[in-house]
């Protein structure tokens, strides 16, 4: 079988099933290919070692005819998960040779589903960016060019090492974790599936924390069906999680029929952006027709806070990284600054916090600590969660409608050039985040899917948004997007 | 049940140069919750453990760990709670207060600022017969401890141990009802002993597993009732918070040496600053910690790796309904049911244990009063001589009420009940048993007391003379009946008889 990294995990499953192929050969087809994408920067950490034996494990699995999906399938898992003796820096200097004695409730489900883990993925520094250069490791690259040109593009992020692995063949999905868009923005800049799901699906166990509230993990795919065939593996009720749903992970694959006829899809009006390219505003309407087309009703709806959900954002999830990153002072584990004679605790904390932390991460921290301080707690962070509520509620009236699904654009443009923004405002930056941290704020799972090239040949993605809890649903509706899209473009190897 | 009523009593007063002040105290309680696991993992509470071997991945902060409510620590907050008779939230949260300190990995404390579980309750403190001071109780919120840093085991570094990181404590907000040291350490004193009936704290100040902080401030004359009125603190003086006190001794000293201080600078002229201060029992004064401006933000906000924590009425009342008997209603049955008196009552109620055995003793002699004064008196002491607890006594309480109702029934005198009483501690053997063999059973046949006192007073014809003119000296001859019976005469039989027998 030639090109087994151009697999699905729906088709490897059957081929591995059928005995047509072996986790080892795909694993090992994997393992060459990461070996010859060291320019994409994607896998940070590889573990060849750990790879070859849950293949060999996955094959034995397989053979004894007591395989789940998800078994023997080669994966990328995100460096935000802890892995058990495999480094986990969540891209960061400060958790420098940092090796967990356990491994996230997410990547053991992978684990015990047979899954194959071939190495860690890189991504923003505590997920926190949107073009993945905020990585102690360097940027990952975008296996897309513009049609022409040879200028290197962001994969997006925080999640970018995982799209541009999934995207490029050197795994056949990644995990992602999405706080306020970084499994979708990616998801659309790559050309690849990345589904959100709800709030408390997913646990967080294991998981370095960045904004507690808002952090969900969720599958990184090279379509609908092997987001909900990973997803499905990835979701527990995790007790040691409080946040977790105690709910039954449904069949999400089962969900997948391609019938939307009857449903209700909404198009929100202030998702229209001021100075959106026009290519974005054409694809979502073209998104519209392929949903109408298949028989959805499709209704113009209005989420009237949006406007204050970035913001919102913007104060909510530093504030809590603020405390949460607390953690991280050189006492126990990772980076510890060599004091100078004389230096206290004090200088401990500071000079190893300067060190270890990259800029992005100050910032937030800074903006964190000064948004929750004594007299700017009120307006600040005590506004952003009366936001967050009215956001939420938007969400509710539009579903208490008879809004089955909502649909937006993915990404306010298609990716963009490393380096392009590294002296912009930082809230340029934080703008890419602008259709997807509603979502976030307000706990619902949303997911993107490649819809159509720019006219430089880059993918765009759009967004579906869904009832919470629904993720079967949902991922049905991408479904039927994605088949009437028949997005097929792959980028064309450089690299 | 007896309804007792009290005296409210008055607040210490302090005379200064010019005026005399009244002092108004405050204080927050950290008592360490009684469970066996942390509040928010399942590391273990033991005390003294090997430095840094109870720490779970959560205490240790390890980077995408979270906490998980421990249900037995709210239980435990509940029904503390309800001791205080204090309102049940039904709906409380969690906040973090954020601070940097390696003896807190995470570097936040996780705490109740804004919801805490319990609201408002109350502790009666007694300060002598009839006389109680009623100390309104704010809230109780359920927290982490902290670790502990070491600096003195090496010139160059500071050692950590996290074994103490997260365990259980409930800190319990008292208003400023409290009106004088002996007030506040009776407050403590009640309160621990609330707190060990009801088994959610063991009480023990040695170990820190209860500390108090201490808020004092000084007023004239009048001022503290204008505050009452109104609840408006602008009545009273600033106040200065002395922090981490667990010994009664120091409490007292501290409080009592801080209204001084402030006494003095008001006095002067000067204006007391709000802030944290330290009480040092070497030099007996207390020092600035921090002031108010240097006084960190803790950012507190609610801490999102925590749903808000809900309870239902149900478990309240099943709670509710599995209470022990508390101090004041056991006092005030064994002075109402079994007369006893304020004091004894009081004694016997101080510590569960002490109850607990007393009750055993009046089960199985039907006395309450005789076995309050065996167990106060005899069995008090003699365990004191040992320097032992009551836990360690050599006697069970069924033995002792055995002696008692030996005593009761008129089988032997008080004075043999204490031979008996020490043989029966000492020997480990049946009171009964002791009686029936070394034969100390009193003799109640009123034909042999008889003959003894025909004996003695045909032996001593002129004492009988002068006893007929001096009524009093009737006592003689029961000392010398007694002396010829070896003690186990009834005393009262001999007493009876010698009467009779010299026509008195």
């Amino acid at each position: 079988m030639s090109d087994l990294t151009k697999l699905t995990i729906a088709g490897a499953r059957d081929a591995l099933r059928k005995g047509d192929v072996t986790s080892v050969e795909l694993t090992e087809a994997c393992l060459s290919a990461i070996d010859a994408a060291d320019a994409l920067n994607a896998f940070v950490h590889k573990t060849p070692e750990i790879a070859r034996d849950r293949a060999a494990a996955a094959d034995a699995r397989i053979k004894a005819g007591d395989a789940p999906d998800m078994c023997g399938i080669p994966v990328g898992i995100k460096d935000l998960f802890c892995t058990k003796g495999v480094a986990s820096q969540a891209a960061s200097g400060i958790l420098e040779g940092f090796l967990p004695e356990y491994e996230s409730t997410v990547s053991q489900n992978l684990v015990d589903a047979g899954a194959v883990m071939l190495g860690k993925l890189n991504m923003d520094e505590f997920a926190m960016g949107s073009s993945n250069e905020t990585s102690v490791y360097g940027n990952a690259v975008n296996p897309w060019r513009r049609e022409g040109s040879d200028a290197a593009l962001t994969p997006g992020g925080s999640s970018g090492g995982s799209a541009s692995a999934v995207a490029a063949d050197l795994c056949l999905a990644a995990t992602g974790t999405d706080t306020g868009g970084s499994i979708r923005q990616p998801a659309a800049f790559t050309g690849t599936v990345g589904i959100k799901p709800t709030y408390g699906r997913c646990s967080r166990w294991g998981v370095v924390a960045f904004a507690s509230s808002l952090d969900q993990a969720g599958p990184m795919t090279k379509d609908v069906r092997d987001a909900a065939i990973m997803l499905q593996a990835m979701c527990s009720h995790d007790p040691k999680d409080s946040t977790s749903a105690e709910l039954a992970v449904p069949d999400f694959e089962a969900a997948l029929t391609g019938d939307i006829r009857g449903k209700t899809i909404g198009i929100p009006k202030e998702y229209h952006m001021d100075g959106m390219p026009q290519e974005i505003e054409d694809l979502w309407t073209r998104g519209k027709e392929m949903l109408a087309d298949a028989g959805a009703k499709i209704v113009d709806i209005s989420l009237p806070h949006t406007k204050y959900a970035l913001p919102a954002y913007y104060v909510i999830a530093p504030a809590e990284a603020s405390s949460n990153l607390a953690r991280y002072d050189g006492v126990r584990y990772g980076h510890r600054a060599k004091l100078a004679q004389g230096d206290g605790i004090t200088e401990l904390y500071e000079k190893t916090r300067a060190e270890g932390f990259g800029s992005e991460v100050q910032r937030r921290i800074m903006v964190g600590t000064y948004v929750l301080s004594a007299g700017f707690y009120d307006a600040y962070y005590n506004r952003a969660r009366k936001v967050r509520t009215l956001i939420k509620k938007d969400f509710e009236d539009a579903f208490a409608q008879g809004v089955d699904a909502i649909l937006t654009p993915a990404t306010p443009s298609a990716a963009f050039c490393l380096g392009e923004m590294t002296d912009a405002d930082p809230v340029q930056m934080y703008l890419n985040d602008v259709f997807t941290v509603t979502v976030n704020l307000a706990g619902l799972p949303g997911i993107a899917v490649p819809a159509g090239l720019d006219k430089q040949g880059l993918p765009l993605g759009l967004q579906l948004i869904g009832r919470p809890w629904e993720e079967g649903d949902l991922l049905n509706t991408a479904y039927a997007l994605e088949t009437a899209a028949g997005f097929v473009a792959k980028p064309a190897k450089w690299w | 049940m007896l309804d007792l009523t009290y005296e409210t009593p008055k607040p210490k007063v302090i005379a200064g140069a010019k005026h005399d002040w009244e002092l108004v105290i405050g204080m927050e309680i950290h008592a360490q919750v009684s469970s066996n696991a942390k509040l928010f993992s399942g590391a273990s509470t033991a005390f003294g453990a090997e430095p840094n071997s109870n720490v779970s991945f959560v205490d240790a902060a390890m980077p995408g760990m979270l906490p998980v409510i421990n249900e037995y620590c709210v239980e435990q907050a509940v029904r503390t709670g309800l001791g205080l008779k204090a309102q049940i939230n039904l709906w409380s949260a969690f906040d973090r207060k954020n601070y940097f300190y390696p003896d807190s990995p995470q570097g936040y404390q996780i705490s109740q600022l804004y919801h805490p579980i319990v609201g408002e309750g109350e502790v009666l403190v007694e300060m002598g017969e009839g006389v109680a001071r009623l100390v309104r109780i704010e809230r109780i919120h359920i927290e982490q401890d902290a670790g502990k840093s070491i600096h003195d085991m090496d010139p160059h570094m500071s050692f950590i141990d996290i074994n103490r990181t997260g365990v259980p404590l409930m800190e319990i907000v008292s208003r400023p009802d409290i009106r004088g040291p002996e007030e506040a350490a009776a407050y403590v004193t009640k309160l621990r002993q609330i707190l060990r009936y009801l088994g959610t704290c063991d009480g023990n100040m040695q170990n820190g597993n209860l500390r108090a902080d201490v808020n004092v401030s000084v007023c004239r004359a009048g001022q503290y009732e204008k505050y009452q009125e109104t609840q408006d603190f602008s009545h009273l003086g600033t106040r200065c918070e002395i922090k981490n006190m667990n010994s009664m001794r120091f409490i007292q000293a501290a409080i009592d040496v801080e209204a001084r201080r402030q006494i003095a600078i008001i006095e002067a002229g000067g204006a007391v600053v709000q802030e944290t201060r330290l009480y040092d029992p070497d030099k007996n004064e207390t020092r600035s910690m921090r002031s108010k401006e240097e006084a960190q933000d803790y950012r507190y906000f609610p801490d999102p790796d925590l749903l808000p924590l809900e309870i239902e009425q149900a478990w309240v009342d099943d709670i509710a309904a599995s209470l022990p008997e508390l101090p004041d209603a056991k006092k005030s049955r064994f002075m109402g049911d079994m007369g006893l008196s304020d004091y004894d009552a009081s004694v016997l109620t101080a510590e569960t244990e002490n109850a607990n055995f007393f009750e055993e003793v009046v089960a199985a002699c039907g006395d309450g009063k005789l076995a309050a004064n065996w167990v106060i008196n005899e069995l008090f002491g003699r365990l004191k001589k040992d320097d032992a607890e009551i836990s360690d006594s050599p006697i069970s309480p069924a033995r002792l009420g055995q002696i008692v109702a030996l005593i009761k029934k008129g089988d032997i005198s008080g004075k043999i009940a204490k031979d008996v009483f020490e043989i029966a501690y000492t020997q480990d053997r049946d009171p009964e048993e002791i009686v029936e063999t070394e034969g100390m059973k009193q003799v109640t046949d009123t034909g042999a007391i008889e003959a003894a006192v025909d004996e003695v007073i045909a032996a001593n014809p002129a004492q009988v003379e002068k006893a007929k003119q001096n009524p009093k000296l009737a006592g003689w001859f029961v000392g010398q009946v007694m002396k010829a019976t070896g003690g186990k005469a009834n005393p009262a039989a001999v007493n009876q008889l010698v009467t009779e027998k010299l026509g008195l």
